[in-house]
């Protein structure tokens, strides 16, 4: 996008990046010797470097949360609630907002050149966790000369790297603001998970993870996976209004060969849209990370436990129609905080968009984020 | 500080851990941290006193009461409060039952059905009492279940609870020689403090 920016957008951003050579040991018991981290940062930072706010990003997501890029036609993916005056307000906060390991925007990932053999990682790149991600932001925010965080935010995935720096480093995060998000995976996540790793891994272009090697990509299994993911994202009601039984063409047509309903084209064009952007195997290693996010399961199950030396204050928001991550998965986090004599604040909004409902800027989500963000002090 | 909280903050020991049903804008919890250490958490449904809470840094979480206090642990209080909201939940018993299993004292103020002005009303004029205390009209009311102070006590001593302290007092929160001698009749708003009673064994 070239030209004036609106008043309430960063404008023009830059993704920059870091260089890693210290070992990163990860959950899985492998390491990456060495790696990089793409990241973008927006407003300023302060003297006394206690304004800096760290944005996760969830599945699909990546560093390029706001503002334009020089080419681009959108802004970035969080651009309803980064900017000046927006909920996270970049005249008060320094963002740093970063692609996270294993992903496909620039951060080392499995399309990214394994450093022994010359050729794509592929399959071959290490499975990644929730806390490995969290360890390597912390590693980012050491490079950028920050001790402590005056807040981690992130929404659905996001949600829970915010949740997991809170255990990990409890004493470098001031707040902690988890959106649509839960404090694990439930068996039906983990089934929708499952359909579309499937999609992905018997898509003959997968090539056991190596197609990069054979110069292809999966794209059906990808674009399988995007459409029944895309589907958990919505909300029956928010599909319903959006397509209803709306018809692509004139009448029915009665065979399996033509797109028929409104909402088969729309999924299909999302499906499409994402297998040419995204690399099946960061979609892979993606649902992974979310199906393993179990930060209680070293404390018995006891989410009150597994908070316990966390000193951050909690700000937890869910969306009446989420069905991904329903409100109850935060009440659920919300109760064990509360249990554990933590400073939380939960509230539940009433909006129609189902767990997508966080990237949309809702007049009720924006006042009650920005209310939490304003009395932050930095 | 509205005069009801002004009254109970008195009852609520420094330290201690609070919460407050309905709590409105979060104002008593907003006092309460401010003076007397007090952690506590408010349970509010309408969005815009959560925002009010929200910019005063008080811990609110968005519960409906008449889904219960199934969420909290027994005896995971000190203090359980509710200001004027006795007369709004679906099954008030089943509140004060909750309450007096999560915390270990119990704070409730509720309006006085039994006051003169509304027995004057309903009997003057066959209609159920409007004031400008109470400005509702029976079919668009939040308030379902009035009692007086005697029904009050009544479902007290049903329920085995003890009453600890009690305040008859006006609108304004005063109490007066009247409100103190014949509270279900002057008395505009109760204000209680009730515990489980134990039952002493030998």
């Amino acid at each position: 996008m070239s030209g004036v920016f609106p008043e309430d957008s960063v404008g023009l951003v830059y993704p920059q990046t870091a260089q890693f050579t210290e070992p990163l040991l990860l959950a899985c018991g492998r390491q990456l010797d060495e790696y990089e981290l793409v990241y973008e940062t927006y407003g300023s930072l302060n003297d006394t470097r206690s304004n800096a706010l760290l944005i996760c990003h969830a599945l699909s997501g990546h560093h390029h949360a706001a503002g334009y890029h020089t080419d681009d036609s959108k802004p970035g993916w969080w651009e309803a609630c980064i900017g000046p005056g927006k909920p996270i307000d970049t005249n008060k906060f320094f963002v740093v907002s970063l692609n996270n390991l294993g992903g496909c925007n620039g951060s080392t990932g499995p399309a990214s050149t394994n450093p022994f053999t010359g050729k794509p990682y592929g399959a071959d790149f290490p499975m990644m966790t929730v806390q490995d991600w969290v360890q390597s932001q912390a590693r980012l925010a050491d490079r950028l000369g920050i001790e402590q965080w005056a807040a981690v935010v992130g929404g659905s995935l996001g949600g829970m790297q915010a949740l997991q720096w809170t255990i990990d480093y409890p004493e470098r995060v001031r707040h902690c603001v988890s959106i649509a998000a839960a404090p694990r995976l439930s068996a039906q996540n983990i089934a929708f998970n499952e359909v579309a790793r499937q999609a992905i891994t018997s898509d003959p272009d997968f090539y056991a993870g190596h197609f990069l090697e054979q110069g292809t990509v999966p794209r059906r299994g990808l674009k399988l996976a995007r459409m029944i993911g895309h589907i958990t994202y919505l909300s029956d009601d928010s599909m319903g209004e959006k397509f209803g039984r709306e018809l692509k063409t004139e009448q029915l047509n009665f065979d399996l060969n033509n797109v028929e309903f409104q909402v088969e084209s729309y999924l299909r064009y999302q499906g499409e849209q994402f297998s040419t952007r995204f690399d099946a195997n960061t979609y892979l290693i993606m649902t992974k990370a979310l199906d393993y996010f179990d930060p209680a399961a070293a404390h018995g199950g006891d989410l009150a436990k597994t908070f316990a030396n966390a000193s951050a204050s909690f700000y937890l928001i869910s969306f009446t129609t989420d069905w991904r991550f329903s409100p109850e998965r935060s009440r659920e986090m919300a109760n064990a905080l509360i249990a554990a004599g933590k400073n939380v604040t939960y509230v539940d909004i009433d909006a129609p968009h189902g767990h997508d409902a966080f990237l949309i800027p809702h007049p009720r989500y924006l006042q009650a984020f920005s209310s939490y963000m304003n009395r932050i002090e930095t | 500080m509205r005069a009801d909280l002004e009254i109970i903050q008195q009852w609520i020991p420094e330290n201690s851990r609070v919460l407050d049903l309905g709590c409105g804008d979060g104002e008593l919890l907003a006092w309460l941290k401010e003076h007397k250490n007090v952690s506590g958490y408010g349970l509010e449904i309408d969005p815009d006193k959560i925002n009010a809470c929200i910019e005063k840094n008080v811990n609110v979480i968005e519960q409906n009461l008449d889904l219960g206090l199934g969420n909290f642990a027994s005896n995971s209080f000190d203090v359980v409060v509710m200001t004027q909201a006795l007369q709004v939940v679906h099954y008030p018993d089943r509140i004060l039952q909750e309450m007096l299993r999560v915390g270990r004292t119990c704070i409730i103020t509720f309006p006085n059905f039994g006051h003169w002005r509304c027995r004057w009303y309903l009997a003057t004029r066959g209609r159920m009492p409007v004031s400008d205390f109470m400005p509702y009209t029976w079919y668009n009311t939040p308030n379902i279940h009035f009692c007086t102070f005697k029904d009050f006590e009544a479902l007290c001593s049903e329920m085995q609870m003890q009453v600890l302290d009690r305040l008859a007092v006006d609108n304004q929160h005063r109490d007066h020689l009247g409100s103190k001698l014949w509270p279900n009749l002057l008395g505009e708003i109760g204000i209680y403090r009730v515990t489980r009673n134990t039952v002493k064994t030998a």
